[in-house]
């Protein structure tokens, strides 16, 4: 009897004793995140600057991050836009011609591998086929560019996209595609019109996703389209991009540069969290329109 | 005989639609093919491009490129082990973080926490994976590593280290062998292995108590009902019924958050230090490989460079493999469930 309360009260103990880990467990992930996003936001409001918004970097301290910011913003969007039409392609032959055959699993499979393949390698391989032969051209000059920038990026977002394309377009019901079939429309037709127009939020929620996901993005475009203290907006040119730049001067030893990094690095999370927002919104609001 | 042109006429139009639309199927199938394919092409091109910019190095090097901690560029002679130890050792010091902490943020999830509470408590953590590295480095660079520097660095090198501040060695570091090297240093700052292992232990956290999170719900509920009807505790249920029921899928997504660890990049770079030396202290600098391709690549030339290259390959095929055998395992469960 008295072994027996023994047993019961340690199991007790070793319930509550986990159960308090966990709880703990959960209080770390929560204090970490609050800690990163309270000093982002600490920082980067308090060097909050009208300037930032109007000046280059080629001013240093006393600069701002006009150029880095549109330099993201065409990068930005040549890898939405190389990566997008490919993504969703793709993931339509494997969610609507594959699905079962071999090819088609292994692509699938392969594609969740790239999800999580190390950013700086595509870097450095889109430095080889994008940078390197038409540096080549030249009389010995490197040229980086905001093209080779938005390739890697490009490169980063069509996993996100093949992924919830297919996975979109295999939620759609297969009573739609009997009956687009049985009006002896085409297949190609069917895809385009019907299956993808029925997918199309959760496409859209994939897009920007993968949109979030490369304007965060720093190794990727260090070797690609490198950086450039002057604004253009000539995409054959070097680019700068806001992570490239807050990389840069959160090295700098000033503490004037780092103020500036720090605004860029709020300016950077906020736009990442928003976008994750509406990626969520415009998924939700699908879902009740379907009900 | 009119109405029989009139069919005769119809069926041709039908006819060549049919093939118009047969042609345009398999164009369109084609397409979607090579899109698809493209996927692969980059897989194997990144592989092959750094394979190809790094076979210099490969062939200078030979097999001793892996087993060598010279880094040494006025001699153009570099070696793997100082990069590749690094980035081993910081993946390791995360997951030893990163595993036990997600398991119990799983466990609150699906287990312990009220309802109410797991829907804002899960997108919390989920959100720490939305936020991009550089800011994990710059946060890393300017908060955790000066607060690690003063904190709990100076603790670590006094009460386990065999480097303390006044000389005097403490009982641990006299008596458990390996543990005074492991934490001696003499180093001030707070870029260390260590410091970069518990910021990606912070990364991929929510990888990995996503991945446990969402196993753990696909446990059957009888299973669970007859374990607690037998009198089970909460954590015995866990621990003896969940925990082994999703065990693969459970190391898939610990492999997972290891293959994100291995090539992370830019928090790695701001809080390593990169310093290309051999120590056997987790609280000196150190650098990995991914460090090293960022810090170095921009300025190599030549063989540096093809050694940067062959750095990434390595980088490459080793993740590759990790995240096959993350997929492969996460697979697992999913055929158990018959999906």
């Amino acid at each position: 009897m008295a072994a027996n309360s023994f047993i019961y009260t340690r199991r007790r103990i070793t319930n509550i004793v986990a159960l308090a880990l966990s709880m703990v467990a959960t209080l770390i992930g929560l204090v970490f995140l609050a800690w990163i996003l309270w000093e982002t936001l600490r920082q980067g409001i308090g060097a909050l600057d009208l300037k930032l918004f109007t000046k280059i970097t080629a001013y240093g301290e006393d600069g701002g991050l006009l150029n880095a910011m549109v330099g993201s913003l065409i990068v930005n969007l040549i890898g939405i836009a190389i990566a997008t039409p490919i993504g969703v392609l793709a993931g339509t032959w494997l969610a609507e011609y594959a699905s079962g055959t071999k090819l088609g699993e292994s692509i699938r499979f392969l594609n969740d591998i790239l999800l999580s393949a190390p950013s700086i390698v595509l870097g450095l391989f889109v430095y080889t086929i994008v940078v390197l032969p038409t540096t080549a051209l030249t009389d010995g000059s490197t040229t980086f560019s905001g093209w080779a920038g938005g390739v890697a990026l490009a490169l980063i977002a069509l996993p996100v996209i093949v992924r919830t394309s297919d996975e979109m377009l295999r939620l759609v019901p297969s009573t739609l595609r009997e009956a687009a079939l049985s009006l002896g429309i085409p297949q190609w037709k069917l895809t385009m019109q019907i299956l993808i127009r029925a997918a199309r939020s959760g496409i859209i929620t994939g897009v920007l996703l993968a949109l979030a996901r490369i304007s965060g993005e720093t190794a990727p475009l260090l070797f690609t389209a490198f950086g450039n203290n002057y604004l253009t907006f000539n995409p054959s040119d070097k680019m700068s991009s806001l992570p490239q730049v807050i990389y840069q001067y959160a090295n700098d030893p000033g503490d004037g540069m780092h103020a500036i990094a720090w605004a860029g690095a709020f300016v950077v999370t906020m736009f990442v969290l928003l976008l994750s927002l509406a990626s969520r919104l415009v998924l939700s609001r699908n879902k009740v329109s379907h009900d | 005989m009119q109405a029989n042109v009139g069919a005769v006429a119809s069926t041709l139009a039908q006819e060549a639609r049919a093939h118009r639309d047969a042609r345009h199927d398999r164009l369109f199938g084609w397409l979607l093919k090579g899109c698809a394919l493209l996927v692969l092409a980059c897989l194997l091109g990144a592989a092959g491009a750094t394979l190809w910019g790094g076979r210099h190095a490969f062939g200078t090097f030979g097999w001793h490129f892996l087993v060598s901690s010279t880094w040494d560029p006025s001699s153009d002679t570099y070696g793997a082990l100082v990069p590749v130890y690094g980035t081993i050792v910081t993946s390791l010091i995360a997951l030893l973080i990163a595993v036990p902490v997600s398991f119990g943020i799983a466990l609150y999830l699906s287990e312990v926490a009220p309802p109410w509470l797991r829907t804002p408590v899960s997108s919390a953590i989920e959100l720490l994976a939305g936020i991009p590295s550089i800011i994990y480095g710059m946060w890393g660079l300017f908060i955790f590593a000066p607060f690690f520097a003063d904190h709990i660095k100076p603790w670590l090198t006094n009460y386990l280290g065999d480097k303390p501040d006044d000389g005097k060695l403490s009982w641990v570091a006299a008596h458990v062998p390996f543990v005074g090297k492991l934490f001696g240093s003499d180093y001030p700052f707070g870029a260390s292995i260590l410091t970069a292992g518990i910021v990606l232990a912070v990364m991929i956290i929510p990888f990995i108590s996503s991945v446990m999170r969402e196993v753990f719900q696909t446990v059957p509920s009888r299973l669970k009902e007859s374990a607690y009807a037998l009198g089970s505790s909460t954590w015995e249920v866990s621990w003896d019924i969940v925990l082994p029921y999703t065990r693969s899928a459970v190391i898939g997504g610990i492999f997972l958050g290891l293959g994100r660890a291995l090539g992370e990049t830019m928090a790695v770079t701001f809080v390593l230090g990169n310093a290309m030396q051999l120590s056997a202290s987790i609280l000196d600098p150190g650098a990995s490989i991914a460090s090293t391709i960022a810090n170095q690549f921009s300025e190599a030339a030549g063989l540096q460079k093809s050694t940067l290259m062959a750095l990434a390959f390595l980088l490459f095929v080793v993740t590759f493999f990790v995240l096959l055998i993350a997929r492969w395992m996460l697979r697992q469960l999913a055929h158990k469930e018959g999906r």
